[in-house]
């Protein structure tokens, strides 16, 4: 009867929503890449930003079958001092923050020093899924399904030189749009930029991934986007977000939390029940989003239960001594 | 129609009360609709432990009020405002050991033992205690103004206390536990400064300080 329907005839069930329209064109573009270069590349968006779905991303090889902790928690609890020191506000400071162009200095003892746009970086590069624990220095953790790929694969490509012994990472300084950066009557207390450190065999070991998304998607600002570290065996604050320089370096990094407090940031800071932070115990943690409020903490694991795969990294060293 | 005394007695405290428990209402409020954060126990432990905070400058302000306003009404209210902080104090105590700690009681001994910040604000919980069981009429009545006076002077020491408890706890921002302590060095500098000065004072009953 009404062969022309009006718009207002059209559920808006039926109408495909804008995400899956733009994944459709991702998806496509990604296809063409795919065909041109004959490999399986993953399908990073040429201009992404947080919440695009990322495509193509394979099940990791580590993977733990805890309960995932929720997108919500995971998202909204963050430490991520360059947007304030309340966990509530990276969610809130990091919405207008420009992950697009992102660019990484590759820089010291490398025989193919470089600035890779983000794209480059990613152009061949397999993305998979990680689901970790993450074990905070404060004594709560996660699970995580990360995406992204070994840091090892990036080391490889830029081949460092002998006298590369550690990995220096920095996070982007720009208090324009960190406000946490900004010169205030105390701040946060911290040096900026961000520093943090591997040392070699640390950051070529397989556990040890570059992310760049999330619960499928790319990494929303707060979670550090648009690249970030993942080493699930040590502390949360190891793990540096929004990295725009990977320095190859001859001795052991001076790292932020290293400068701000030397007796209780170590620079291993491998998650160990045993060693407790001097002002608070580390043998327990929350895991949130599934303890309830009336549930005791779980034991912290050593190593946060990657010793099988980590712990032969440190043989031989008194882990009371390098905390 | 109710004299001053009367309005006091019978509108302005219980008004004072009933405020004084929109924090408890507003906690309860977020538990029951899931408003907690990602981590709820930090979430309910930290609001406790603000509000201890808060009463105890409150209370703390009401001499100094009462001696720049010449209002001395509001010594009338100053036993309900140190009540409050022992409430909020007991909330925060048992927020940490029944939530946080779960009563592992060799955890919270070792925590107490070893922990600082934990030690000092243990103690200033104990401290707390003697003031509010001597904080009746009768108690007053029974210990004498002068000894009673004496024993509340705790008082500041326990504020002092509790604001070292928070600067100890945090990891590098010192800003929220330094707003508390610039504004109770105010209300303790008051009295020094009144004390140094031998500054009369306004006639009041008892003249505590």
């Amino acid at each position: 009867m009404f062969l022309i329907r009006k718009p207002t005839d059209i559920k808006s069930s039926e109408i495909t929503p804008k995400d899956v329209y733009l994944n459709r064109r991702q998806f496509m573009r990604g296809l063409a890449a795919v065909a041109a270069t004959g490999v399986s590349a993953a399908l990073w968006p040429e201009s992404s930003r947080a919440g695009q779905k990322l495509l193509n991303v394979r099940k990791g090889a580590f993977a733990t079958d805890e309960k995932q902790t929720p997108f919500k928690d995971v998202t909204s609890y963050n430490n991520f001092y360059e947007f304030g020191t309340d966990k509530r506000d990276p969610a809130q400071h990091a919405q207008n923050f420009r992950t697009f162009p992102w660019s990484i200095a590759i820089e010291g003892e490398v025989k193919k020093p470089a600035v890779y746009q983000m794209e480059d970086l990613l152009r061949h590069q397999t993305l998979e899924e990680r689901i970790y624990r993450l074990r905070c220095v404060e004594a709560w953790s996660m699970v995580v399904p990360w995406i992204g790929f070994p840091l090892s694969d990036v080391i490889k490509r830029v081949q460092p030189t002998s006298r590369a012994k550690f990995v220096e990472f920095v996070t982007l300084h720009d208090p324009a749009q960190m406000p946490g950066q900004r010169p205030g009557l105390l701040g946060a207390g911290l040096d900026w930029p961000y520093v943090e450190g591997l040392r070699m065999d640390e950051a070529m070991h397989p556990l040890a991934i570059l992310a760049v998304g999330l619960y499928g998607e790319v990494l929303p600002n707060q979670n550090g986007a648009p690249l970030r570290l993942v080493v699930p065996w040590k502390y949360g604050f190891k793990s540096i977000k929004s990295i725009v320089k990977i320095r190859f370096v001859e001795k052991q990094p001076l790292t932020t939390w290293g400068k701000a407090n030397a007796q209780e940031y170590g620079f291993y800071s491998n998650v160990n029940p045993a060693v407790d932070h001097p002002r608070w115990s580390q043998a327990s943690e929350r895991r949130l989003g599934e303890d309830t409020l009336f549930a005791p903490k779980r034991k912290t694991l050593p190593f946060n239960g990657y010793a099988e795969q980590v712990a032969s990294l440190y043989t031989g060293m008194d882990l009371k001594k390098y905390f | 129609m109710l004299d001053q005394n009367q309005k006091i007695r019978w509108l302005v405290r219980p008004a004072l009360f009933v405020a004084s428990l929109i924090p408890l209402a507003v906690l309860i409020g977020r538990v029951l609709h899931n408003d907690l954060g990602a981590n709820p126990v930090e979430t309910i432990n930290r609001y406790t432990g603000d509000w201890v905070l808060r009463f105890l400058l409150i209370t703390l302000a009401v001499t100094p009020l009462r001696r720049m306003s010449g209002w001395n009404t509001l010594l009338r209210f100053r036993r309900m405002f140190g009540l409050f902080a022992f409430f909020y104090a007991t909330l925060h105590f048992l927020s940490y050991v029944w939530l946080d700690q779960f009563f592992a009681l060799d955890a919270i001994i070792k925590d107490v033992a070893k922990r600082l910040y934990i030690t000092v604000g243990f103690t200033c919980f104990v401290l707390l205690i003697p003031l509010a069981v001597t904080s009746t009429n009768g108690m007053i009545r029974r210990m004498g103004a002068r000894r009673w006076q004496q024993l509340h002077r705790l008082v500041y020491f326990i504020a002092i206390g509790g604001i070292v408890h928070y600067l100890w706890l945090v990891k590098s921002d010192l800003t929220q536990p330094l707003i508390y302590g610039a504004i109770l060095a105010v209300l303790l500098g008051f009295r020094l400064w009144g004390k140094i000065r031998r500054a009369p004072v306004p006639a009041a009953t008892g003249g505590s300080s």
